[in-house]
């Protein structure tokens, strides 16, 4: 188990992420279809398939250079394919992470807890959404709180990581009965409670692909 | 799924293939990333109008493209948002120095991927402003949810603005004309049954053989309640009902009334509607000074329609009644 967050090991992330979304596209699409409009399984799809093959274009060619670009790359890709809603807050999310990351090759587990932390910043800004609004953010807030604690008290990024899926499986589950406030979701009103938000639902599966593969890979020693 | 297409992820890049074969004399449709332009872009001095959404509500916005109108549409897949590379491309080739104006519809995607694209543009040195219609009364306690959707009164605005833009009027007057023509139209729609997005295969909603949807959206958003179906007369009467309380208009009013037909629903039930809303306006002392009766916002195969109402003055009877040349609506060019 490595403890840092190394290039490759994002590249396998984005590659586990996408062969999760393809798995469940038909889930997320229905719950898209109760409270939503029925394309975020269709949407992710689209954009995780084009990351998939621009960082495989990028690896061919032996393009190097830090996290910050490899993020920034993964953002621009979902920004302009996937569309929706989910294209700007899924792109803000790793354009965000990839200006906190800038030049580093490798992240340790409070630098990468930071990195998410202005990603989730990012999408919160750009979505002007705030907890409970029944959206992505009620995954991905809890999952950032969660590493950071684990940073703080000295966990290893594995646990780290599988304690940021815990937070967000619990957030995501929280968004059953929440009343959505933004979104299309958010015209049904209370008619939106009793389903979970598809956006929470991705998100969850963006940070469990996370945790299966971003300590997997050796990366050598811990940099701040 | 009935359906005239070929492979549903086919249906989008074909139907702009098809918008290019039929209409090259009048716009351009480029690809990757695709927009659809004016065929004579960048117009130099004019202020260049971009507008776009999710496809699948043809005309509305490619068919609007044209001499009077919009400079640059640009199509995102079926009921989805396009993103900020197209809208940003479309910028590029329809700028002509006096500034782009997007005019967008409320929703949560749209406007995200335009202030995304007004970012990028800006940064390119390009005057963008950005102008957010919301006219659809059918959503209610606005201020707990998205906002009001973006609805019938784009349509107008498109017309209206992109005759002042081709009349020489800056970025500025284009867009505050813009948001006067917002603050002057509401509208509400109804659905009779659902549509169909290609690549789902099934409706979107279910509705009984004998229920209404009353206050829906474009994309099939539920609106104020699920009704019992019944007379044209009742129909009218609680949507343009909902629009008068929201738009008040005195004795002697005149506005433009906008029935819009949701895809699947014959011009025959657009004008027994037209008729009800004439009757019913005229009983108010209120003139209609002009119209519009057709199917130019749509929502793929739903059945349905939708009443927009537009408080008129001189200024923008004029600019509506200037010529227009695109697909969708042409008069006097």
């Amino acid at each position: 188990m490595s403890e840092a967050v190394s290039a490759p090991a994002v590249v396998a992330w984005m590659r586990a992420f996408a062969a999760t979304v393809a798995r469940e596209r038909e889930y997320l699409t229905e719950l898209d279809a109760a409270i939503g409009d029925a394309d975020h399984g269709i949407n992710m799809e689209r954009g995780t398939q084009a990351v998939l093959a621009k960082l495989e274009g990028a690896s061919a060619a032996g393009a190097a250079g830090g996290l910050g670009p490899l993020l920034k790359t993964v953002g621009m890709t979902l920004v302009s394919t996937v569309g929706g809603a989910a294209g700007p807050l899924y792109g803000t999310l790793f354009l965000a992470m990839g200006t906190a990351a800038g030049e580093a090759t490798e992240l340790s587990l409070a630098a990468w807890a930071a990195t998410l932390d202005a990603g989730v910043a990012g999408v919160r800004a750009r979505g002007k959404a705030e907890p409970g609004d029944k959206t992505m953010l009620d995954a991905l807030l809890p999952a950032v709180e969660a590493l950071k604690s684990a940073a703080a008290s000295g966990l290893s990024l594995e646990a780290a990581l599988q304690g940021s899926v815990a937070a967000a499986e619990q957030g995501m589950t929280a968004t059953v009965a929440l009343v959505a406030r933004k979104g299309r979701a958010s015209y049904l009103g209370e008619r939106s409670a009793g389903h979970q938000d598809p956006g929470a639902t991705s998100s969850w599966l963006l940070l469990q692909t996370a945790a299966e593969t971003l300590a997997e890979q050796e990366g050598g020693g811990t940099t701040p | 799924m009935k359906k005239l297409i070929n492979l549903p992820q086919d249906a989008v890049r074909e139907e702009l293939e098809g918008i290019a074969a039929a209409h090259s004399d009048r716009v351009r449709v480029h690809a990757d990333p695709s927009y659809i332009v004016r065929v004579d872009a960048p117009v130099r001095g004019k202020v260049a109008i971009v507008s776009g959404g999710g496809s699948g509500h043809e005309p509305m916005h490619g068919g609007f493209v044209g001499r009077g109108m919009l400079d640059a549409a640009c199509p995102g897949e079926v009921f989805s948002s396009p993103t900020p590379d197209q809208m940003l491309a479309a910028t590029q080739a329809v700028n002509g120095g006096s500034g782009v104006l997007y005019l967008v519809k409320n929703y949560t995607g749209d406007v995200m991927n335009f202030e995304m694209a007004a970012e990028l543009a800006r940064d390119e040195g390009v005057a963008v402003e950005m102008v957010v219609i919301d006219d659809d009364v059918g959503v209610r306690d606005s201020l707990h949810t998205a906002g009001r959707r973006g609805v019938g009164a784009t349509v107008l605005a498109e017309k209206i603005c992109g005759a002042a833009a081709e009349l020489g009027r800056s970025l500025p007057e284009v867009a505050a004309l813009c948001r006067t023509v917002n603050a002057s139209a509401r509208s509400m729609g109804v659905a009779l049954t659902s549509g169909t997005v290609p690549m789902v295969g099934k409706p979107t909603f279910a509705l009984g053989d004998d229920e209404i949807e009353i206050g829906v959206g474009i994309h099939g958003e539920p609106g104020r309640e699920r009704a019992k179906a019944a007379s044209a007369h009742d129909i009218v009467g609680v949507l343009a009902g909902a629009v008068l309380d929201d738009l008040p208009l005195s004795r002697g009013d005149r506005v433009l009334a906008f029935v819009n037909g949701m895809g699947a629903t014959p011009l025959m039930e657009l004008y027994v509607v037209y008729n009800e809303l004439h009757k019913l306006l005229t009983d108010r002392a209120i003139g209609i000074a002009r119209n519009l009766v057709g199917s130019y916002m749509t929502s793929l195969d739903m059945a349905g329609c939708s009443i927009t109402l537009l408080r008129l003055d001189e200024e923008l009877t004029a600019l509506w009644d200037a010529p227009v040349l695109t697909t969708g609506l042409r008069w006097g060019a």
